[in-house]
């Protein structure tokens, strides 16, 4: 029944919960989606440069220390509403009243055991669909199993971001969470996510954007340097819709963030993005899938990795356009800037088109610090460290851009400042 | 000034010499000019002094006020007052020219104990001085000299060295990419920066510009080393005459 022995495993490390009739059969679909396919092993094309062993395994993490200097949320300068998870749990006391104007927020738990929540036919259903073009077992184990997360309906435009922040606090968590997110015709808001979730994490977000909608997602992951997250955003985009999503990430063992993307609308507009730094045995990994199904609608995939001392950098980017989504234009840029001989990075940009009047177009770079514009910099007696640091942080720019907000630009750049000033001491 | 003495210097990576004992002293106010043909080593004694990488000093010193350049960083001798204006200005996407700058005089008056301007003294004083090199504040404001023309590039240059006023300006082929206005602005802008303390090194391949910045002293370099040197009309002369003619009377 079960496809292998590390699956079955895995599998038994958790219960399947009983909530409503619906809920239940998603789940039970996608555990024997999981059944049947088994977790994803090293020899699968879509894992080719990323190890998925460690996020199968059924032990514990092994025991990581948590960067105390962290303890202040990124975000905190920003008005907001504050949802709190601590190693992967909702800690509603010490989260904002999540009552506000245009919104409705729920715990996971609860919307599923209500028999006629709007998340019906949305919870593991967008995550489900993307399945089939390829397969993608640890969503599937994330919506077998997965209690932690919020739904969360936005049906107006939000006057203040909704920022989720996560506490690691267990040196040996591992955590579930499954965000349903339902941006409905015409609404606005801004996501923000930050801090580390847990030693070991797995999240899921499904989001769906209705006609008109809007939904700016901010994220910026844990800087624990051994975590290990593998992340999915599952995403449907209707007509005029705009979904911009960008993630900052600071070290971290392992990463794998994948970005599933279907453009359902005219002139949608899905814009994914990523500034990456990285040090010792940090391997990151991006793997976007963005599918074009109508005609006039514009994505954006920008991804920049700053990597050194062995640090491994991956981008997976594919653009599916499909037959008649006539006028796309799609842009995907990936690049990763070496501080030094011994880190790696490996790209694999994909176009798929089968309509004959698009713009597409792919950029993939990989390189050192131009020691010409280095020389150009301290010759005007700038310090070599920090015409380093310009050189890193312009590199990161254009990905940086992709953030609406100039506030949240100014807080994201100065946290890769502080990454630099910190390279430094090291 | 500046005192270059026997400098022998040869490139990093293939071991080919470059300059073979280059002996100059420029005085503070002096205005010197190098001229001579492609490949004599004029541009590689601009960057051996401003301190680029990929060369190897294989005799000789170099000292600005009497401090040993050579074995500076290229940080420090701009902090000094050394001043390349480069040939190719490098255009550098994503870095934003007011924030170039800023940092640049910053750093700099840091490094000579001057307290540092906020940026509202900085914008003060970086836009009367760009509205006399006629750059306008969009060009402040864009990434440094990414999508700038070639006259626009050169002005920035001039720009740069009004702002950070150093004591040792070098312009490597300032002239070269300027229509003959374009030259006549970066010229005009070059001489109000003339003054008894700071003096010029002023490498160019053509006598024209030598019409609008006058030298004190030129000199022809050839194989790298300087071969003749006399006045102003010595450029006239090379204008004249080439350079084939001084190569075999020197030869």
């Amino acid at each position: 029944m079960v496809k292998d022995e590390v699956t079955k495993y895995k599998i038994a490390c958790y219960t399947s919960p009983v909530e409503s009739h619906w809920a239940n059969t998603t789940r039970a679909d996608a555990l024997s989606w999981l059944n049947h396919n088994g977790l994803p092993n090293g020899r699968e094309e879509y894992w080719k440069y990323t190890n998925p062993l460690s996020f199968n395994s059924s032990k514990l993490p092994v025991k990581n220390e948590i960067d105390p200097s962290y303890k202040k949320p990124i975000f905190d300068d920003i008005n907001c509403v504050k949802i709190v998870f601590v190693d992967g749990i909702l800690d509603l006391e010490n989260s904002d009243d999540l009552f506000m104007a245009g919104i409705e927020i729920e715990p996971l738990a609860k919307a599923n055991k209500n028999e006629d929540h709007w998340s019906l036919g949305y919870f593991g259903n967008i995550e489900g669909a993307s399945q089939k073009v390829v397969k993608k077992t640890l969503a599937s184990l994330n919506t077998a199993f997965a209690t932690e997360g919020l739904t969360i309906k936005i049906t107006d435009k939000v006057s203040k971001p909704i920022s989720i922040v996560y506490y690691h606090t267990n040196e040996m968590s591992e955590a579930l969470i499954h965000h349903v997110i339902k941006v409905e015709k015409n609404a606005h808001a801004t996501l923000l996510e930050s801090g580390g979730i847990s030693s070991r994490s797995n999240c899921v977000m499904e989001l769906s954007l209705e006609e008109n909608a809007c939904l700016d997602h901010i994220r910026v992951q844990g800087r624990s340097h051994e975590r290990e997250s593998i992340t999915y955003i599952f995403s449907n985009l209707e007509a005029n819709s705009c979904l911009k999503s960008f993630t900052l990430t600071v070290n971290g063992r392992l990463t794998r963030n994948e970005y599933v993307v279907n453009i359902n609308g005219e002139n949608a507009k899905p814009h994914v993005g990523g500034a990456i730094v990285g040090d010792t045995g940090f391997s990151h990994d991006d793997t976007v899938f963005i599918t074009h199904s109508s005609p006039n609608c514009e994505s954006r995939q920008v991804f920049k990795k700053v990597l050194r001392n062995g640090a491994k950098g991956v981008f997976q980017g594919k653009i599916l356009v499909k037959e008649g989504a006539q006028k796309t234009d799609g842009y995907q840029i990936s690049q990763g800037l070496m501080l030094d001989n011994d880190s790696n990075f490996l790209a694999k940009p994909e176009l798929e088109i089968y309509a004959d009047d698009v713009i597409c177009s792919h950029g993939s770079t990989c390189g050192e610090i131009d020691p010409t514009a280095l020389f150009y910099l301290t010759s005007r007696g700038i310090p070599k460290s920090e015409a380093q640091d310009m050189l890193v942080l312009a590199f990161l720019n254009e990905a940086i851009d992709e953030i609406s907000s100039n506030e949240i630009q100014e807080i994201i750049s100065k946290r890769l400042l502080d990454w630099m000033l910190k390279r430094h001491k090291s | 000034m500046l005192n270059i003495n026997n400098l022998n210097v040869e490139l990093e990576e293939e071991n080919k010499k470059i300059l073979n004992g280059v002996n100059l002293e420029i005085k503070p106010g002096e205005v010197h000019a190098i001229m001579g043909p492609n490949g004599s080593g004029k541009s590689t004694l601009s960057y051996v002094l401003s301190g680029k990488d990929g060369y190897n000093v294989t005799e000789g010193t170099v000292s600005l006020e009497g401090e040993d350049v050579l074995s500076m960083e290229s940080y420090e001798r701009a902090a000094l007052g050394m001043f390349l204006a480069f040939q190719y200005p490098v255009e550098i996407p994503g870095v934003g020219n007011m924030t170039f700058l800023r940092t640049a005089l910053n750093s700099q008056r840091k490094a000579n104990g001057k307290k540092e301007l906020s940026a509202a003294e900085f914008l003060k004083i970086v836009r009367e001085k760009a509205k006399s090199l006629k750059i306008d504040a969009d060009m402040l404001k864009r990434p440094v000299n990414v999508g700038f023309s070639g006259g626009e590039k050169k002005r920035n240059e001039i720009l740069q060295m009004a702002m950070l006023e150093p004591k040792m300006c070098i312009l490597d082929e300032t002239d070269s990419g300027l229509d003959v206005d374009a030259m006549r602005l970066v010229a005009n802008g070059v001489n109000a920066l003339r003054s008894k303390s700071r003096s010029f090194l002023v490498i160019t391949h053509y006598q024209r510009l030598l019409d609008h910045i006058v030298p004190d002293f030129v000199h022809i370099m050839a194989e790298g080393r300087i071969i003749k040197s006399g006045n102003a009309e010595l450029a006239l002369e090379v204008e004249n005459n080439g350079y084939s003619q001084l190569l075999a009377e020197c030869g």
